[in-house]
């Protein structure tokens, strides 16, 4: 139990830190930062698109991690990261691709368009859309992270698969900008921002841990009743 | 070798089984037919846009259709390999024989592939007729295609069919499940199809062959091996 409170204070101390970075990154972003040449203030939507991403990489690599140490040692814990990682990625992932979305309308002219990271990302969404949706369908604790554990394996596995399948299918993404080609004062509140994003998502993640634990022994204590009544 | 036996003996049944109902194949074989019909009758066959090569739209898109047939097909019978082994509790029985657990897995997808097969030597040519594709000259190359990404199918379906078999709602599961995990195959299988009924002027073919190896190698030693975490308990 104490391991897990210390979790919570860490969490915590993350979410703090989120604030403080976040009131930062946004105040440098849209009020110190110059507006793109080209792209003008429409630009500004890179503070919160890029870090949303950095954040998806995060929970959805915590969320393999704990379901393979699932697979391979049994406890609860590792399951309720899972959970929590799938749940706080597909958050980010769908703030990823909103903000995309409106930044690709004006700059290209469509808000969809078919290019390898896009779809590779729409895809990583449906994936663990689905992962949650089978977590909803099943009542056995054991079984459901057992299989749900599998689940998050074998997607997580497919994403680069499915990226160099897109990329060999088309491409139009612009490539990435390099930190040495953009102004430093672009370049300051973006990374003030990717921080930011990592520290909420490690506090969402935490909270959602604590949560899916409360849940768990709730659920446990309710089948040992069961067991014992019936 | 007695892991390959025990391989054996379940492919054995499985298709045995198969064999003597044939419930799953008839099913299979009438549903493909009739969503390659019901293609027709809703993109309809007389558009006469017309593909590089001046064909038709049905056949210059029927790269596609046949795919997503196959795939529509396929996951019926993929749902039903494992469905049949709930009744009697057999799945039970399997468990209780001695030995690896990966070779029941291992033997489920050599089942499942070869109902696939069997599914796909009828709705390619059928397909090739309603469409007029002009496919029989090519017939080698495309084989190896369908057999490369059926392969793919077989295990990952397979893989989530176990996964999904005892749930509620497991109908809707397994595709949910299953397709964007495929979307790889798909686009492979597509593309590659394409380039053979087409031609390949830019060599591109090889590319759509390597990433299917790639997706076979990677997902049927991956489902092989995880499976006996499937049907534990």
């Amino acid at each position: 139990m104490a391991q897990s409170q210390r979790v919570q204070v860490l969490g915590t101390a993350a979410g703090a830190l989120a604030v403080v970075a976040l009131g930062a990154g946004l105040y440098l972003g849209l009020v110190v930062a110059p507006p793109d040449f080209q792209m003008g203030e429409l630009q500004r939507i890179m503070y919160v698109h890029f870090p949303s991403w950095i954040a998806v990489a995060l929970t959805y690599f915590a969320a393999f991690v704990a379901s393979i140490l699932y697979l391979v040692k049994r406890q609860d814990r590792f399951d309720y990261w899972a959970q929590a990682g799938a749940e706080i990625g597909v958050v980010f992932n769908i703030t990823g691709l909103i903000t995309g979305s409106l930044w690709g309308r004006p700059t290209w002219g469509v808000y969809w368009t078919w290019d390898p990271r896009l779809t590779t990302t729409a895809i990583m969404l449906v994936t663990f859309a689905g992962y949650l949706v089978l977590r909803g369908f099943m009542e056995d604790p054991d079984t459901r992270a057992r299989v749900a554990a599998l689940v998050a394996t074998i997607g997580f596995l497919n994403v680069p698969i499915v990226y160099f399948s897109v990329k060999w299918w088309r491409t139009l993404h612009q490539p990435q900008s390099s930190p040495s080609t953009v102004d430093s004062d672009m370049v300051r509140p973006l990374r003030i921002m990717m921080v930011a994003f990592v520290l909420l998502a490690t506090y969402l993640m935490t909270r959602r841990v604590a949560l899916a634990e409360a849940e768990g022994t709730a659920e446990r204590e309710a089948l040992q009743m069961g067991a014992a009544n019936g | 070798m007695t892991e390959w036996r025990r391989v054996w003996a379940i492919v054995w049944k499985d298709t045995l089984t198969e064999r003597r109902t044939k419930a799953a194949f008839n099913a299979m074989a009438f549903f493909a037919g009739l969503v390659l019909l019901i293609f027709a009758f809703a993109i309809g066959p007389d558009i006469p846009v017309t593909g590089p090569a001046g064909q038709g739209l049905m056949a210059y898109i029927s790269p596609g259709l046949l795919w997503i047939a196959i795939l529509l097909t396929g996951v019926l019978a993929l749902g039903r390999s494992f469905q049949m082994e709930l009744e009697n509790g057999a799945l039970e029985g399997l468990r209780l024989y001695p030995g690896d657990r990966r070779a029941i897995g291992a033997g489920k997808i050599i089942a499942n592939l070869i109902f696939l097969a069997a599914m796909e030597v009828l709705v390619v040519p059928i397909g090739g007729v309603l469409y007029s594709i002009d496919l029989w000259s090519k017939l080698p190359q495309l084989g190896g295609v369908l057999f490369l990404a059926t392969l793919g199918f077989a295990a990952v379906g397979t893989f989530y069919a176990a996964l999904t078999a005892n749930m509620r709602a497991r109908e809707v599961m397994l595709p949910l499940l299953l397709f964007p995990v495929m979307v790889p195959v798909v686009l492979a299988a597509v593309k590659a199809t394409f380039l053979i009924l087409n031609g390949d002027l830019m060599g591109e073919l090889s590319t759509w062959i390597r990433l299917l190896v790639v997706f076979d190698v990677v997902f049927v030693t991956v489902c092989t091996l995880a499976f006996g975490f499937v049907i534990e308990e």
